[in-house]
């Protein structure tokens, strides 16, 4: 399973990664793979205000709907547009092609909430976190 | 929980299990998606062993079988199957099950792993004369090749009349241990076959339909998530959650199943009441453009896209996907007869945003040579946007 180490995680499998002025928000390679066959994707409206870890954006698989949580605060800025037409680029490339939103964040303190790829990575090989 | 004959061979497969009716079933062993589209354009295979094999054997098996079924199973020859219903007194639906007409006084009644011990008892509460009743699934496994390349796949693999079967046919395999036999029959709208047989016998042909040889024509395992695609784009219904015992045949869409003049029957005199005095719902297909996967249980409502005023809630939705092949989210459920009609719009509400959807025929796909010899067969002077696809709601 692939977990990049220049990323920083969240306990509920997304995925951030820092740019100068924004981060950049997807899902992680477990979370694809335990979904499966995402079929529709509710983003955020750009402007939106939100909070850490609060629930801005749905993913739909076949089976079942699940939320995904702001893995800091701050203002949406852009979304995957991408998406809207291949929902599957979340299974097919999760960590590139298939991103979902950047946030122009507001609250630098809360970085230290986040989870380095070693702390993901033993997260999601701990029977639990299957 | 309990487990198929084949439950060791789905967990090497790495299959992602579920509970299904207290059964460790496969959900999917790669993924639902492309399971879907294997057995479209190639062939799947399926255990569906968690169903339950019910024998009813004896001079008054068919006398037997005829008051409790709304099918007339007397017209059921050797070697041929049917599709009916099992009703309650009020006429609910018990049950959907195929009813295979395996010898003189031999019937092999395919049942709902959900209602196979209900089943069970009913048939033996409603049994004539020396009628015997035998759930003789333990021991025994189902397993399922379906799509385009099963039968020549299964002509390879069997000593048994596979390519000659027609449709709700069946035949006995002799290579494959007792009492094995082989019907054309499934449960996602395209061609394919059922098999019946022992477990061990079961796992060998398992084993022999994924060997290499098969594999290279495309054969691949399939779990229950495709499977409830598959049915779902062909229009069949779900028992549990499409039907139920507050469910009639005639709201189900399933009067084509109903002979109403054969003789008594339980549940005959509501379906009479219910054909005097009409029907409050009925069961229809609806189809997304885009949006979010119409699930079990949502509301349907009157009007269209956003922006407009909320409508009026005329039924709910009981199966949804998201059809790989049309590419759209699909759904099934009730509504008011007057929202029923194909092209009406009818909206769900998914996170306090509505999506607009059309009503459209069942089935939502066929396949390419069904679809062909129904418009061949259609009359030419009408000229229906869907030629060939009869509607099926009574009015």
């Amino acid at each position: 399973m692939s977990i990049p180490a220049d990323l920083l995680y969240t306990k509920t499998h997304e995925w951030v990664r820092r740019d100068a002025q924004e981060v950049i928000v997807g899902i992680t390679s477990h979370a694809q793979e335990e979904l499966r066959d995402v079929v529709f994707l509710e983003l955020p409206k750009l402007g939106k205000t939100v909070r850490q870890g609060e629930p801005v954006a749905v993913i739909e698989s076949v089976k079942a709907a699940f939320d995904i949580y702001a893995p800091v605060s701050g203002t949406v800025t852009r979304c995957n547009e991408g998406l809207t037409k291949s929902p599957q680029l979340v299974n097919q490339d999760c960590y590139g092609a298939g991103w979902l939103f950047a946030l122009n964040p507001s609250a630098p303190e809360e970085w230290a909430n986040l989870l380095s790829a070693e702390d993901y990575s033993k997260q999601v090989t701990t029977p639990h976190g299957k | 929980m309990n487990r198929t004959a084949l439950h060791a061979r789905h967990l090497a497969l790495g299959a992602k299990m579920t509970d299904f009716h207290d059964w460790d079933m496969p959900l999917y062993y790669t993924s639902i998606l492309e399971e879907h589209k294997a057995v479209r354009q190639a062939a799947g295979l399926f255990d569906i062993s968690h169903m339950g094999q019910v024998l009813v054997t004896g001079p008054q098996a068919a006398q037997t079988l005829n008051a409790v079924m709304v099918s007339d199973i007397t017209q059921v020859g050797e070697g041929r199957a049917c599709y009916t219903l099992m009703l309650n007194e009020a006429g609910g639906i018990l049950d959907d099950l195929i009813v295979y007409r395996i010898g003189e006084g031999d019937y092999l009644v395919i049942v709902n792993c959900s209602n196979r011990a209900g089943d069970v008892a009913w048939l033996e509460a409603h049994r004539e004369g020396q009628t015997t009743i035998t759930d003789i699934s333990e021991g025994r496994s189902i397993l399922a090749l379906q799509g385009p390349l099963a039968c020549r796949i299964l002509e390879q693999s069997l000593d048994a009349r596979v390519a000659g079967l027609g449709r709700f046919e069946m035949a006995p395999i002799r290579t494959m241990g007792p009492e094995a036999c082989i019907a054309r029959t499934g449960y996602t709208g395209g061609d394919g076959f059922e098999i019946f047989l022992q477990d061990r016998h079961a796992q060998r042909l398992w084993d022999l339909l994924l060997s290499g040889r098969t594999l290279q024509e495309g054969v691949q395992p399939v779990g229950l998530g495709a499977r409830d695609t598959l049915r779902i784009e062909a229009g069949l219904r779900l028992y549990g959650a499409d039907l139920d015992t507050t469910t009639s045949p005639f709201e189900a869409g399933l009067e084509w199943t109903v002979a109403l003049n054969k003789g008594p029957f339980i549940g005959q005199e509501v379906l009479l009441r219910q054909k005097r005095e009409g029907l409050s719902r009925v069961f229809i297909g609806f189809e997304l453009s885009h949006g979010p996967v119409p699930r079990g249980g949502m509301e349907l409502k009157t009007g269209a896209a956003e922006g407009e005023a909320a409508g009026r809630t005329v039924g709910v939705v009981t199966s949804g996907t998201f059809s790989p092949l049309l590419n759209k989210p699909l759904g099934l459920g009730y509504v008011e007869p007057s929202s029923s009609r194909p092209g009406t719009t009818v909206t769900i509400t998914v996170r306090s945003q509505r999506y607009a959807g059309t009503v459209v025929k069942l089935p939502f796909w066929k396949p390419a040579d069904r679809a062909k010899a129904s418009v061949g067969a259609a009359p030419a002077a009408l000229s229906s946007p869907q030629p060939g696809s009869r509607d099926v709601h009574p009015r």
